[in-house]
């Protein structure tokens, strides 16, 4: 496990409680999970993904990230469509532990409601929230 | 594993350690209501000799093959057993009713699972078998439940046709359940009436037995492809899976998932229990599926080894969004199918079930010539139902003390199939046996 002080939190990006990272490019909403969460859960062996056209609410669980150890749940940081799933994740989950920013992507959103993100921390909110978990 | 009782040197040693000075002592926190005060009601130990002839005593009041001649099936059937499966079950390595979760010290075992589970995906044409489950009632009842967890719908569709007892048990696993169940009537083939399933909304599940209850052979490409046409997954559950040596098996048919009794295949009939629960499905499906599994994988030097793996899916890691909360397998029952199954191959297996088929369509010739109804013309596997003429029970009765069990009252399950009777023939029926039981029902 890193310590909290090395824990990757990219500025641009913005975080769920729930350990989610959302980037917004044009009309698109990017997410995937924080590099807190993928070291915490160790090798990620498997994602389950939603469909692409299903819609969820901000907080409704759209998928899973299996690890050796764990299932974990994902769940929406805005509400919205999913507009595209990473497929590459479905031969190379590893990307997720590896890339969690780039490569491991999760879905493409297309956010139904904008202001979501507002409730959403930056980086230094959100590593505040990870002192207490243990 | 051994089973070590405490001695009273033990239990004295305890207790000190803890700190009091009785067993009273140690369960004074259990409210008085809750604890019995009077011994519980059983006999006196016997003396080993006594006991031997107590058990003879009570094996004298079972009808029981060889001693009679049974016609009985109904879920349960009577098959020659070969002597090896008998002997290899009986290593000492094999007997464990658990499912041995520590690689480094049960490779033969975590093996020999894996190779059931191999055998039971070639036999049932699917790609994919967990390590079983209890039997097949509680298997199908599993398949069920996973429909509902892949489709998110609200509604399961199971034949009439199906075992009652499967029925029943389906029934009780979704009573806490938000579920609705729907049955399907049977046609006068005795094969199950589809054609309410079309078009029918929200289906998660729907499942039928092949060879169902009646014995009878179902539609089951046809059942698929409805199935699947509403968006539902389809289940083919079966209590008698030597249907599949000579019938096509669930998976070339369409079936999503198939499971069922395992017992016919090298697990003595024991009054009932205990049984198998075979279950299988597809790679796509298998991270939803109920009960362990045994893979194949490498360890560090690269040598072939045997694990428990997506252990994720069960309810020590994934708690109350486990798959099923079964959490072991019936291994002992499993290997002895297993052993079954490699020992006869698939030609032995062929034979076996041409043989099986062959000797029932006997009796059904000799009961249809001797001017006796066969009341569905579906063709069967095993089992069939006659229409005796009323009072037959009376008969049944008297042939029972000519050491003849000549079959099971449907009335008591379908009552509208009063004066039919599901009669079963195996290998282990010979033709004298048939020709006395025609005779003795024309008489």
């Amino acid at each position: 496990m890193k310590a909290l002080e090395e824990v990757n939190l990219p500025d641009n990006l913005r975080y769920a409680e729930t350990h989610e990272w959302v980037r917004l490019e044009g009309d698109i909403a990017f997410v995937g999970v924080s590099d807190y969460a993928q070291d915490s859960m160790g090798d990620i062996t498997f994602v389950e993904f939603p469909q692409v056209g299903d819609t969820f609410q901000k907080g409704e669980q759209f998928g899973s990230l299996e690890s050796t150890k764990a299932v974990s749940e994902l769940f929406m940081p805005v509400s919205g469509e999913i507009l595209a799933i990473n497929e590459s994740l479905a031969e190379s989950p590893g990307l997720v532990n590896s890339d969690p920013y780039g490569e491991g992507w999760i879905v493409q959103v297309k956010p139904s409601h904008i202001e979501d993100m507002e409730s959403l921390a930056g980086p230094d909110a959100y590593r505040e929230t990870l002192g207490g978990e243990e | 594993m051994r089973y070590l009782p405490h001695t009273e040197e033990d239990i004295a040693s305890m207790l000190e350690t803890v700190g009091i000075e009785s067993l009273e002592d140690l369960y004074s926190t259990v409210p008085a209501a809750c604890r019995r005060s009077t011994p519980l009601n059983l006999p006196e130990p016997l003396s080993e000799w006594e006991l031997d002839n107590r058990m003879s005593a009570l094996a004298a009041t079972i009808a029981a093959s060889p001693e009679y001649t049974v016609f009985l099936g109904a879920g349960n059937y009577e098959h020659f057993i070969p002597e090896s499966v008998r002997y290899l079950l009986s290593r000492s390595e094999f007997v464990t009713a658990y499912t041995p979760y520590q690689p480094e010290l049960s490779q033969g075992t975590l093996q020999a699972i894996y190779e059931y589970q191999t055998l039971v995906s070639r036999l049932l044409g699917m790609e994919i078998a967990n390590a079983s489950l209890y039997d097949g009632a509680s298997a199908l009842a599993e398949a069920l439940l996973m429909t509902a967890r892949i489709t998110h719908k609200e509604k399961i569709v199971i034949s009439g046709a199906v075992h009652p007892a499967y029925r029943q048990v389906v029934r009780t696993y979704f009573s806490s359940t938000g579920y609705e169940i729907v049955e399907l009537p049977y046609l006068e083939d005795g094969r199950t009436d589809l054609s309410a399933l079309h078009g029918m909304q929200d289906v998660a599940g729907v499942a039928l037995q092949s060879p169902n209850f009646f014995g009878c052979i179902e539609g089951v490409s046809q059942a698929a492809e409805i199935s699947h046409s509403v968006g539902a997954l389809f289940v083919t559950a079966f209590s008698e899976p030597l249907a599949y040596g000579l019938y096509k098996n669930p998976g070339i048919q369409g079936a999503d998932i198939a499971c069922g009794e395992g017992q016919s295949m090298g697990i003595p009939q024991s009054f009932g229990g205990p049984g198998l629960g075979m279950f299988a499905t597809f790679m796509k499906h298998v991270r939803s599926i109920p009960g362990r599994l045994v893979g194949l994988s490498r360890d560090v030097t690269g040598k072939r080894g045997f694990v428990l793996t997506l252990a994720t899916r069960e309810q020590h890691i994934r708690r109350e969004k486990a798959t099923s909360n079964i959490c072991t397998n019936g291994s002992l029952c499993a290997l002895a199918t297993a052993m079954y199954m490699a020992s006869l191959g698939r030609t032995g297996l062929g034979e076996l079930a041409r043989l099986n088929f062959d000797k029932t369509e006997y009796l059904k010739a000799a009961f249809r010539s001797a001017g006796f109804r066969i009341r569905f013309s579906s063709p069967t596997f095993n089992e069939f139902v006659v229409e005796f003429p009323p009072g037959f029970d009376t008969l049944h009765e008297h042939l029972l003390e000519k050491k003849i069990i000549a079959g099971t009252r449907l009335a008591r399950y379908y009552p509208e199939l009063e004066n039919c009777w599901l009669l079963c023939v195996t290998e282990t029926r010979t033709r004298e046996q048939m020709d006395r039981l025609v005779r003795e029902v024309q008489s």
